[in-house]
């Protein structure tokens, strides 16, 4: 019993690591560029989350729309003021460039909100299955992290910008002899990405305290997560966020939970060793 | 002949007038007593070192309004204090504390906040022969190396948590098993491993004990693994870490007879969790809402010395708008305690103010005060408890914060933690 409780657990917080990755995995896959505010972006959205529901008293999870908008226009304007001048530029200079924008918004973060923890007191009880109880916030977490999932996938495969992103994904110069605009699919990209993992930032602030340092320990394991799934991959990213979260769940059963990282990280080594390209192969 | 005798005998007179007139006339004036040390102003122990510091001011603005400490020789000593930023920084401390010694001549040193500065610090005080009085340090090891001119006003870290099982044994005589989950730094692991070795010598079963890394943020995988009959979970570590421990607790329906966390019960802040706050038990060296009154000591025998806890906490929240914590109690006290050192010794003499100090046994507004007298451990404070609070609900259902132990203290009853319903 102990073992499925904590399975499940980790699955459901899987979910959640999972629309973070799935944003860092399509900046990657559209414009090759490793997004290094994406950690700083994720606690923008706890914070958005935590000031919407503290000051205008918006229900935490309907506030994660405004908070999806919120990314969306974040990730525009990071775009244009950083990456689109080195997008073509070798990948140091945007990993630079989101380097500089994570320091930006950790230096005012930091100055605006203290380092000091902040909590959305928005409790929501327990739901009892049996002898297995399960914190409802977490539950309703990955219901929502599924929705936005599902979003994605409708938009990228049902509408015009979103065949757009999957074409320039697939070959940025052919995309651009079509007549796709691809600065603006481009921007598009970014500005998505953004949004899912403020979105995710909103998500996890629900159940966890949070300052604006949060997002360093999500960016990571989005990072060993893209890879678990492939990179640029989309559906790879989603699947190895519950792949780490049901890990996360189940290592601590059997050793100390300090053994967690371990394992995982070994995992990621062992990826990069054996199928470079991910578990459900890179989307090149 | 005689009239030679006569005005030798007047000149006589009168010299014995003059010389008894200038005896007098110096008797009242007052020596200057310079208490020395560094304050944290800046760096991150500033907020508890400023109150640390606010508490010694305190001490030092009452004791000179009331006219100062008198010696045995009729004179009577003043304090002054004297101090440096030392910016947080362990660096810094040996080299003021030096200063402060050589240079601006302080008779009486008080540490600085954290166990980590007042190490550093503690070396210095006793290679100079000065007396200092520690505050805010509670960490056992700095009274194990041998100084004999260091006092801890602080219950050491072995005693931090142990109390929680004595309340455990109170509450339920049949209770067996304790998990311990800890955050990983140097504090909070010394404290459980001194809790664990006294659980297990009470007979307890330490059924799970596991350390997390600072900043944890999700404990369902520690609370996955307590076994469903467990008596009591303990531990914890700072404010972030530790409230998220006990909201998960809650959150995972966990309810054992006792649940004693560090650091973050204690704060006000704390009751913003609401329910999951309800019979969480935490540590503290002292609390206003404390009872250690006149009437306690003498019940124990003891001597009362200093303020009462009404009168302090008045005087403090006055003069700085916002009620005081245990670091501005142990500032306070820090002066205290030299304070009636000297009155005892009658004398500002390093040697003399030692035994007053080492023969100190006494209670104040901040609870009983005695020092280990053994070379292995000199100067570890042995008379003081720690403060056991307790969240509790009133009639209203508001949650109230209640001092539960030790019982010349406690303001109500421990009560074990709420079942689910």
């Amino acid at each position: 019993m102990q073992l499925l409780t904590s399975l499940i657990d980790g699955l459901l917080i899987g979910f959640v690591y999972g629309v973070a990755a799935v944003g860092l995995t399509l900046i990657w896959g559209v414009m090759s560029v490793i997004n290094l505010s994406h950690g700083p972006v994720m606690a923008l959205g706890m914070f958005s989350t935590y000031l919407l529901f503290t000051n205008l008293g918006v229900n935490p999870y309907l506030a994660l729309i405004a908070v999806a908008v919120f990314g969306l226009v974040l990730g525009l304007v990071i775009y244009a003021v950083a990456v689109h001048r080195v997008i073509s530029a070798p990948h140091l200079s945007s990993l630079l460039a989101t380097f500089a924008v994570n320091m930006i918004i950790i230096g005012i973060g930091t100055a605006v909100f203290s380092t000091s923890p902040h909590n959305i007191d928005f409790s929501l009880g327990s739901i009892y299955l049996g002898p297995i109880i399960l914190p409802a916030a977490r539950l309703l977490a990955a219901v929502a992290a599924i929705l936005f999932t599902v979003l994605l996938y409708l938009f990228l495969y049902f509408t015009r910008p979103g065949k757009a992103i999957r074409a320039v994904a697939n070959n940025r110069m052919a995309a651009e002899l079509m007549g796709i605009p691809s600065a603006q699919v481009l921007a598009l990209s970014f500005g998505i990405g953004t949004a899912l993992a403020a979105v995710a930032g909103g998500l996890i602030a629900t159940f966890f305290p949070f300052t604006i340092l949060s997002g360093g320990p999500y960016e990571l394991k989005s990072f060993v997560i893209c890879v678990l799934g492939g990179l640029g991959n989309p559906l790879g990213a989603l699947l190895g966020g519950l792949l780490l979260g049901g890990l996360e769940g189940l290592i601590p059963t059997f050793m100390p939970v300090s053994w967690v990282p371990v394992l995982e990280f070994g995992l990621f080594i062992l990826v990069l060793l054996v199928k470079p390209s991910g578990l459900l192969g890179a989307k090149t | 002949m005689k009239g030679k005798g006569t005005v030798m005998m007047a000149l006589a007179a009168v010299l014995c007038l003059v010389l008894a007139g200038s005896v007098q006339a110096q008797a009242p004036a007052a020596k200057n007593v310079v208490i020395g040390f560094t304050a944290s102003q800046t760096g991150k122990l500033n907020v508890e070192g400023m109150r640390q510091i606010n508490g010694l001011n305190l001490w030092m603005e009452r004791v000179n309004a009331a006219g100062g400490v008198k010696l045995a020789d009729g004179s009577v000593v003043k304090f002054t204090s004297k101090f440096y930023d030392d910016e947080s920084n362990k660096g810094r401390v040996q080299e003021f504390y030096t200063k402060l010694i050589n240079d601006d001549k302080a008779n009486f040193l008080v540490s600085p906040y954290s166990s980590g500065l007042t190490d550093a610090a503690a070396v210095i005080a006793q290679q100079n022969n000065r007396i200092m009085i520690t505050a805010g340090a509670a960490s056992d090891s700095t009274y194990k190396k041998g100084f004999t001119l260091v006092y801890q006003t602080y219950t050491p870290a072995s005693r931090y948590l142990t109390g929680a099982v004595d309340i455990l044994a109170k509450l339920d005589p049949k209770a067996k098993k304790i998990a311990i989950v800890h955050e990983k730094d140097k504090f909070s692991t010394d404290v459980v491993n001194d809790l664990k070795q006294y659980a297990e010598g009470k007979g307890y079963q330490i059924v799970l004990f596991e350390g997390y890394d600072a900043g944890t943020t999700d404990f369902a995988p520690f609370i996955n693994k307590f076994p469903k009959d467990v008596d009591a979970i303990m531990g914890g570590g700072h404010f972030a870490d530790t409230s998220t421990f006990a909201k998960q607790l809650h959150e995972k329906g966990i309810k054992p007879t006792v649940v004693a966390l560090l650091v973050a019960p204690p704060e006000p802040k704390f009751a913003e969790l609401g329910e999951a706050a309800v019979g969480i038990i935490g540590a503290s060296q002292w609390e206003p809402a404390a009872k250690y009154s006149p009437e306690a000591a003498k019940a124990k025998n003891l001597e009362w010395f200093g303020p009462t806890v009404a009168e302090f906490v008045e005087a403090y929240t006055k003069k700085f708008n916002e009620e005081p914590s245990y670091h501005s109690a142990g500032g306070f006290v820090a002066g205290l305690l030299i304070e009636k050192a000297i009155a005892k010794a009658g004398s500002i003499d390093t040697e003399k103010v030692k035994a007053a100090l080492d023969a100190m046994d006494i209670m104040t507004f901040y609870g009983h005060l005695k020092f280990d007298n053994t070379p292995a451990a000199h100067g570890l404070q042995v008379g003081h408890d720690m403060i056991y609070i307790q969240w509790q609900k009133d009639p209203k259902g508001a949650l109230v914060k209640e001092v539960v132990w030790p019982e010349e203290a406690k303001t109500k009853d421990v009560i074990p933690m709420p079942k689910k319903k």
